[in-house]
């Protein structure tokens, strides 16, 4: 039996070890081979990779749980050595790391074979399935590196992707815009974060995770100066991954790419980056309480900023985006109030419900021929039933509604808030408020999407078959998300063990959690749902006549202030894109570049002369020649 | 019989040489640079018989003999190639005859 058990570890490692590079090795075959593949063998590849790594990764959850040891660690190879502490290729395994390879390769493999469905038809498939490899690759390495630079280089590999995948369709200008602002904007947190860590190695030395945090510890107070701008840094790389308030303006933009990327990159798995970073850290947060703060603050503006935007939005994705950035800063919120476990089950679940209605919407996107606009969908209930209860879930899941796995993450979250000591009863009704948006906006989008008239101007045949593998991915995503909430005692026992030492303290007895705390948490989403019943009447009910001008939202200042992103973009575009623009343009011919020239200028010239001088002319060598000897014995003679 | 001052016979082959160097540069064709070529040559002479009567050394009449073989020769050689350049291209412009592009 021992011998059994060895065995057994052993194959875990190896497991562990090949990973990444399942999806690796497909993505370079599909690389080089490119279109010589046909699309059969190139799905077959891909989603072959991606599914082979979910099963091991399964595999490896299992391992974890029925060993007493916590964690599975291979070092691979030495990456470099810095002074004294070396860099190694390793990747490491514990609860924290179980639950993200669980989604990233899980919903990652589910995405996989929705999308060789989806983009079937699109010439550049092979491309397509490549990146989506690499993307799990660098998302793996992210989640899996035991040390900061290997998270580092999985970090700037989903960025990477991302930026392939957003603009994935470059021939349209407006994607490639939208995949230089996403990958500029999340740069400027990923500076920070490089420049926090940085620090962290200036000042301790190491990279190592577990090292870094136990060093930590022992160097710092609890709320030493040091540390405190060191986690604010790394907070930056957090926001800009996760489209967080200060540098939350390209996630909607980000939908310019292929639904299955949005699904998959851009909600269930990359965008959560950064609340994964910051719950690994959760050792250097915990010593700057300030910052537990400021990350409260941040999940707790971005829920209700989303929150308001998703309300008017008129593209079915930009509605899921500005929603996957308000649950995101759900989590924030729960990491920022130390309820670190609920924060990743929050991610988890998210992450299923979430690739559930992009998916779904995928779908509803292809049956109308790239319809995105949700003012010319309606009716759709009848022609795509099955995709209307899907969507149906999905919306109930973000909602929260009792029953569904999104209740039991988000309740969580918002029960641990109020007695908090980094966070309050303050954020506490953030909460409240962000997940009554939540419902009004989910109530919103089903109602003009799925229910009233058809009031598509074009009279194009809405497609209603789909082939089984964009058909079963969603089924199982689907149970996922109902069901997803039983996971709930295995990744906290899971979790305990991680987060142990790093529970906050809750406030002093005095401030007790008065008792209709709960029920108000759990009555809000009904109230948003019977509120929206009413005051969207306009948008469900068949009666009314077919006009599309009635439809057309009321066109206030409001409503445009909302459905532009509360003017962040206008803000930056006025603070900082039009002087540096002006900058850019004053400095035009370049001054340092003019000084420079000078030289070349002054070569120039001497070989325009040397160049006048070899004409061919015989009298004119003859001159020269007759020229330079009267100056010799001119400067002999005097 | 007067003995010219050494300096004159310089300034006279100066002269003379200046002539045909502005002759060998100033003309376009080859024929005249030719007959410039010999304007030269015997200004260079004309420097050595000099200095060598001055002197009173029969080295500058050696000398003058040799100049005068070595424009004999050039002459004969550059004549014939002349009417080689004349029969070919019609012309003796030597701006005309720069196809090496030297």
């Amino acid at each position: 039996m021992i011998g059994n058990m060895d065995a057994n570890w052993n194959a875990s490692m190896s497991i562990l070890a090949w990973l990444p590079f399942n999806p690796l090795i497909s993505f370079f075959i599909l690389i080089l081979l490119g279109k010589r593949l046909s699309w059969l063998m190139a799905s077959v590849l891909s989603v072959g990779a991606v599914s082979l790594s979910a099963v091991s990764a399964v595999w490896l959850v299992q391992q974890l749980a029925i060993n007493d040891q916590q964690v599975i660690t291979v070092q691979l190879w030495q990456w470099f050595s810095l002074g004294n502490s070396q860099v190694n290729f390793t990747l490491y395994l514990d609860g924290l790391s179980a639950v993200m390879i669980s989604v990233v390769t899980g919903v990652g493999a589910l995405i996989h074979l929705y999308a060789a469905g989806y983009m079937k038809t699109d010439e550049n498939f092979c491309r397509f399935m490549a990146y989506m490899n690499l993307f799990i690759v660098a998302m793996l390495l992210l989640v899996l590196g035991d040390n900061l630079v290997l998270l580092y280089l999985g970090w700037e590999g989903v960025g990477l992707c991302s930026f392939l995948l957003i603009g994935f369709w470059y021939q349209d200008k407006n994607n490639a815009l939208a995949a230089r602002k996403a990958f500029i904007v999340t740069r400027i947190g990923d500076t920070a974060m490089a420049i926090g860590l940085f620090m962290l190695f200036n000042s301790l030395g190491e990279f190592n995770i577990n090292h870094l945090t136990e060093l930590a510890a022992a160097k710092w107070q609890v709320g030493d100066q040091q540390v405190y701008w060191i986690a604010l840094l790394l907070l930056g790389g957090a926001v800009g991954k996760s489209a967080q308030l200060p540098l939350q303006t390209w996630l909607p933009d980000a939908m310019a790419g292929p639904t299955p990327v949005s699904a998959l990159i851009h909600a269930a798995t990359m965008v959560t980056a950064g609340v994964y970073l910051i719950a690994r850290m959760h050792g250097l947060f915990l010593l700057a309480p300030e910052v537990m703060t400021y990350v409260a603050w941040v999940g707790a503006l971005t829920l209700l900023l989303a929150g308001f935007a998703a309300m008017a939005q008129t593209d079915i994705k930009r509605v899921l985006a500005y929603s996957t950035m308000s649950q995101i800063g759900y989590m924030m919120l729960a990491l920022g109030a130390g309820a670190w476990s609920e924060g990743i089950f929050h991610l988890m679940t998210h992450a299923f419900f979430k690739a559930l209605l992009f998916l779904t919407a995928g779908s509803v996107i292809l049956a109308l021929h790239h319809q995105q606009n949700i003012f010319k969908m309606g009716g759709l209930a009848k022609k795509l039933p099955i995709e209307t209860s899907l969507f149906a879930i999905g919306l109930l899941c973000l909602i929260a509604l009792p029953g569904t796995s999104g209740f039991y993450s988000k309740e969580a979250i918002i029960a641990s808030l109020w007695t908090s000591a980094t966070a309050g009863p303050v954020f506490w009704w953030c909460a409240i408020l962000g997940a009554l948006l939540t419902s009004i906006y989910s109530c919103r989008l089903f109602f003009l999407t799925f229910l009233g008239n058809a009031r598509s101007s074009s009279k194009t045949e809405v497609e209603t078959e789909f082939s089984a593998i964009m058909r079963w991915p969603l089924y199982l995503l689907a149970v996922l998300a109902l069901l997803g909430g039983f996971f709930s005692t295995m990744l906290h026992q899971q979790l305990a063990t991680i987060f142990a030492s790093a529970s906050i303290e809750t406030n002093f007895a005095g401030e007790f959690e008065p008792h209709w705390l709960h029920i108000v948490a759990i009555a809000t989403p009904f109230i948003g749902i019977v509120f929206s019943w009413f005051y969207f009447a306009d948008y469900r009910q068949t009666s009314r006549i077919n006009n599309d001008a009635a439809f057309a939202e009321k066109n206030n200042r409001l409503t445009s202030f909302c459905l532009h992103g509360l003017g962040f973009d206008w803000l930056y575009q006025k603070l900082f894109i039009n002087p540096y623009c002006f900058i850019a343009k004053l400095n035009r011919r370049d001054v340092f570049d003019q000084i420079i020239m000078t030289s070349r200028w002054y070569v120039d010239l001497w070989r325009a002369a040397l160049i006048a001088n070899q004409n061919g002319n015989l009298r004119w060598y003859a001159a020269s020649l007759g020229i330079a000897v009267i100056f010799l014995l001119g400067v002999a003679l005097i | 019989m007067i003995s010219l001052p050494l300096e004159h016979i310089f300034i006279l082959a100066s002269i003379l040489f200046m002539i045909g160097f502005v002759g060998v540069i100033a003309r376009k064709n080859t024929l005249f640079i030719l007959m410039s070529l010999e304007v030269m040559l015997n200004a260079v002479g004309i420097a050595f018989i000099g200095a060598g009567s001055v002197w009173q050394q029969a080295d500058g009449q050696v000398m003058f003999i040799l100049i005068l073989t070595l424009a004999a020769a050039e002459v004969a050689l550059g004549l014939a190639l002349l009417i080689r350049l004349q029969r070919r291209f019609q012309s003796l412009d030597i701006d005309k005859l720069n196809r090496l592009r030297g």
